[in-house]
């Protein structure tokens, strides 16, 4: 349930950005959450879409971008995608992979109307 | 709807149809449409690549300065409801008095609601706070931030006329008065006064879950994973991002082993799958089994 307290934190940063430069509506909202993030996306969603009945973000469309983490394979020596924690290494099938990627969880930009 | 050039889907070059020429001039109507209507608002791009958990890994920040400065080492304990964290914690407080009895301890502990945890710290004689978050489901930096200015190890240091030069910021505990926090009462007429280089060691027992405080950083040092044998051994793999975030995973209640069919190696080969460099440490609290190689790791790390 830590998503409502996330959805929270990005209606926070959208109101301050609001004060600063000047907006009323958010036409659209660009998220950025990495596969290791720990946040459950459908939940987000469903968390900002209750917050975006009124306000601000009222009639804002949400895009939530779902970057693939990197990790680093200890075997293999190089850098490899995965999309979950305890996942083997896609080219060894080792578990000696450590992640260096994919914890980002940002607000990117928004197009705003004045 | 950009009226710039009458675009439904605005992106950032869209900011680009008000041209500036080298002296300042803004051209409104060079944009596709060729024309900008008064008084009708234009779409914009704002990028702010903000971190969404910024505000509370800033006042993490200002707490680890914080702990620092008091010569505070804080270890943010974590797990499902269950894992023995309390007793684990009831186990190390009297194990330091005797074993390391220049070494503080104070507790902050988090939960739902109630104080029975605090009420079973403070029977052992160290000092606890008890942060209650309603309907919240993990401590967050701020509400650790109150607690611990609350706390008698850091009115101590502030109370005695030392030196008190490092730089940091206090939130007065005076305005802890969120509804969902409530703060026992603070012990100022503790008799032991620390000095300035005594070691304390500050736990912080999270609320039992193992999802939501792995993401939130409170300032500690490191965050330990209590998993109790009663569970299962398959527990890093379906919770993987607190065994990620953890420094340690403390295996608790290593005295029931031999009545259960929990794979102790399954287990550790698990966490390691999930965090190759997690420290693993099997204890029972009630048996007293495995407190050394606890204690240990809390005076080195």
């Amino acid at each position: 349930m830590h998503e409502m307290s996330l959805a929270q934190g990005i209606l926070d940063l959208v109101e301050q950005s609001a004060q600063r430069e000047q907006f009323t509506r958010v036409q659209e909202l660009r998220l950025e959450v990495g596969a290791l993030a720990g946040v459950e996306i459908s939940a987000l969603q469903f968390a900002l879409d209750t917050m975006s009945q009124s306000g601000i973000l009222h009639g804002a469309q949400i895009v939530i971008d779902t970057p693939p983490a990197q990790a680093w394979c200890m075997q293999c020596s190089q850098t490899v995608e995965i999309t979950e924690r305890g996942q083997a290494c896609p080219k060894c099938n080792g578990y000696q992979i450590q992640a260096t990627t994919g914890t980002e969880l940002r607000v990117v930009d928004m197009v705003v109307i004045d | 709807m950009c009226t710039v050039c009458g675009c439904g889907n605005a992106t950032m070059e869209h900011q680009e149809h008000i041209k500036a020429n080298p002296m300042g001039d803004l051209h409104f109507g060079q944009g596709i449409a060729g024309v900008s209507l008064p008084n009708v608002s234009q779409a914009r791009t704002i990028k702010l690549e903000q971190d969404v958990l910024g505000a509370n890994n800033e006042i993490a920040q200002r707490n680890r300065a914080h702990f620092d400065s008091h010569s505070v080492r804080a270890f943010n304990l974590v797990s499902s409801p269950g894992s023995g964290k309390t007793t684990l914690l009831c186990a190390t407080i009297e194990a330091l008095k005797t074993r390391h009895p220049k070494t503080q301890v104070a507790v902050i502990e988090g939960d739902q609601q109630t104080s029975n945890d605090a009420d079973r710290i403070r029977a052992t004689g160290a000092p606890a706070i008890q942060v209650n978050t309603g309907k919240g489901c993990h401590l967050d930096a701020m509400m650790i931030e109150r607690a611990f200015n609350a706390l008698s190890i850091h009115d101590h240091s502030h109370g005695e006329g030392h030196n008190h030069t490092h730089a940091h910021l206090h939130a007065p505990a005076s305005t802890a008065n969120l509804a969902s926090m409530t703060f026992s009462p603070v012990h100022k007429d503790h008799a032991d006064h620390r000095t300035a280089n005594a070691s304390t060691i500050l736990f912080i027992e999270n609320v039992g879950n193992l999802v939501c405080p792995a993401m939130w950083d409170l300032g500690e040092r490191a965050k330990v994973a209590i998993l109790s044998v009663t569970e299962g051994e398959d527990k890093p793999l379906k919770y993987p991002d607190m065994f990620a975030a953890a420094s340690v995973m403390v295996l608790n209640k290593i005295d029931l082993l031999p009545y259960l069919n929990f794979d102790l190696d399954k287990c550790i080969a698990f966490a390691k799958r999930v965090n190759p460099t997690i420290d693993i440490i099997q204890v029972s609290a009630t048996s007293g089994a495995g407190m050394d190689e606890w204690l240990a790791w809390l005076q080195k790390s």
